[in-house]
């Protein structure tokens, strides 16, 4: 059984893929079509929507019955935000992140491709 | 009070400017960098005990002989709505100095913290959305993305490696292990923890150049001492490979370097403090420099241990005696 966070990846994933805005039977069916379990309860991707809506990542439409989900912001839209945070200069993020190797200078570029393959530079 | 306030003031004068830029041009750091980062804590500690002691202890003058009895009569003053003989402007002035920056600092930090918490935490939903469980490195996160990344996500019970396709694809599997025993490496030492503070010192002096060279310091040792827990699992080569390609891949300039390339033979022949971080890096891992002796370690502790102690005796010495 998928854990809670797992569901909201999928939930999120089919919200992302759709066309228009879909209701909670709807998106249980598209995540049972892509090979989802069988046995996913209608309540619980109640309960996973309610939480994604928490979170702002969902907006539900309560206009109609039965209520209709969507996705605030696109998929590349939260990749775009999360990978600013990550490669972002802002000193102040380092606090954040503790990245493998920061930023990188032009003028650094020379030096590194040099050592990593300068020894065929020498034979010529 | 005047002497110990002068004394108190001359230490933070060398505490915020000579001290700190001797320690970030100093070689031995990259030697011992744990040792290195608890003298940057000192330095930071003793810098701001001895300002704000030094604005009190001369603000405190009219009030008492030392600093207990100054402050018990500073308050009995203050009900009573009254000035001992002899307070003048500069010793408001002083007082009030002192209260402003210590309660800066300590909002500053306060605020860098819960800043940092909320931001993670936002990143923490945003990476569970965007990223899948890495099925061969247990912990571990994969992101769709080009450019080659990883780094840590600290959390208060759980931290998560994060590490992008872009990073799969220049690295082969020895140098991965490397940049994950790496990153655990940030986890478990809780070095996000230092960073904080550091930055919340340097965003709260930011009239204060050294607070920057500090926290650019702190981050270049904080890397140092996650490649000294990775070259115990991996190779000093395979470490220093993988720092230069994912720098390389950051640039964009993601040409496929020779396989194997022996980065020791072609490093630039000195490599002085200003020069950047990865490059640093890579010179210390593969120069294999001896780490620092028993004696410049205890040196250098007994300096910091030195460093806390003589404000701290400045402050209470007169009240003791």
């Amino acid at each position: 059984m998928a854990t809670l966070g797992e569901l909201e990846r999928v939930v999120m994933d089919v919200l992302w893929d759709a066309d228009g805005d879909l209701s909670s039977n709807e998106i249980r069916d598209r995540l049972q079509a892509n090979g989802g379990d069988r046995n996913l309860a209608a309540t619980t991707v109640l309960t996973v929507l309610s939480r994604l809506e928490q979170k702002d990542f969902v907006r539900r439409d309560r206009a109609q019955r039965p209520h209709l989900y969507r996705a605030v912001m696109s998929r590349e839209a939260h990749m775009a935000e999360l990978m600013h945070e990550v490669l972002g200069s802002a000193p102040d993020r380092k606090a954040v992140l503790a990245r493998f190797v920061g930023q990188v200078q032009p003028s650094d570029v020379a030096a590194l491709r040099a050592l990593l393959d300068g020894a065929g530079d020498r034979t010529r | 009070m005047l002497p110990a306030s002068l004394a108190l003031a001359a230490l933070a004068v060398a505490l915020a400017w000579p001290v700190p830029l001797a320690l970030a041009r100093a070689a031995w750091p990259a030697r011992a960098p744990a040792v290195a980062l608890i003298v940057w804590q000192a330095i930071a500690l003793a810098g701001g005990l001895s300002m704000i002691g030094s604005l009190l202890v001369f603000g405190l003058t009219p009030f008492g002989e030392d600093l207990v009895r100054g402050l018990a009569s500073l308050l009995q003053h203050l009900l009573n709505g009254t000035l001992p003989e002899g307070a003048t402007l500069p010793h408001t002035f002083a007082l009030s100095g002192a209260v402003l920056l210590a309660v800066h600092l300590v909002l500053n930090l306060m605020l860098a913290a819960v800043r940092a918490s909320r931001s993670r935490s936002r990143h923490r939903q945003l990476l569970a959305l965007l990223s899948r469980p890495d099925p061969e490195h247990p912990g571990a996160r994969l992101l769709d993305e080009a450019a080659p990344v990883a780094y840590c996500l600290p959390g208060a019970t759980r931290s998560v490696t994060v590490l992008s396709d872009g990073l799969l694809e220049i690295l082969d599997a020895e140098e991965l292990a490397a940049v994950i025993a790496h990153e655990e490496a940030h986890a478990r030492q809780r070095h996000h923890l230092l960073l904080l503070a550091f930055g919340a010192w340097r965003r709260s002096l930011p009239w204060f150049p050294i607070a920057t060279r500090a926290l650019d310091a702190v981050a270049v040792l904080v890397e140092m001492l996650a490649d000294d827990r990775a070259r115990r699992q991996a190779s000093e080569a395979v470490l220093a490979r993988s720092i230069a390609r994912v720098a390389l891949g950051l640039d964009g300039v993601a040409g496929r370097p020779r396989p194997g390339a022996d980065v020791a033979e072609n490093l630039p022949e000195t490599l002085g403090a200003s020069e950047p971080a990865a490059l640093r890096r890579i010179e210390r891992l593969v120069s294999a420099a001896e780490p620092l002796g028993v004696m410049g370690r205890v040196t250098a502790l007994a300096a910091s241990a030195a460093l806390l102690l003589v404000p701290t005796a400045l402050l209470l010495a007169p009240a003791l005696a």
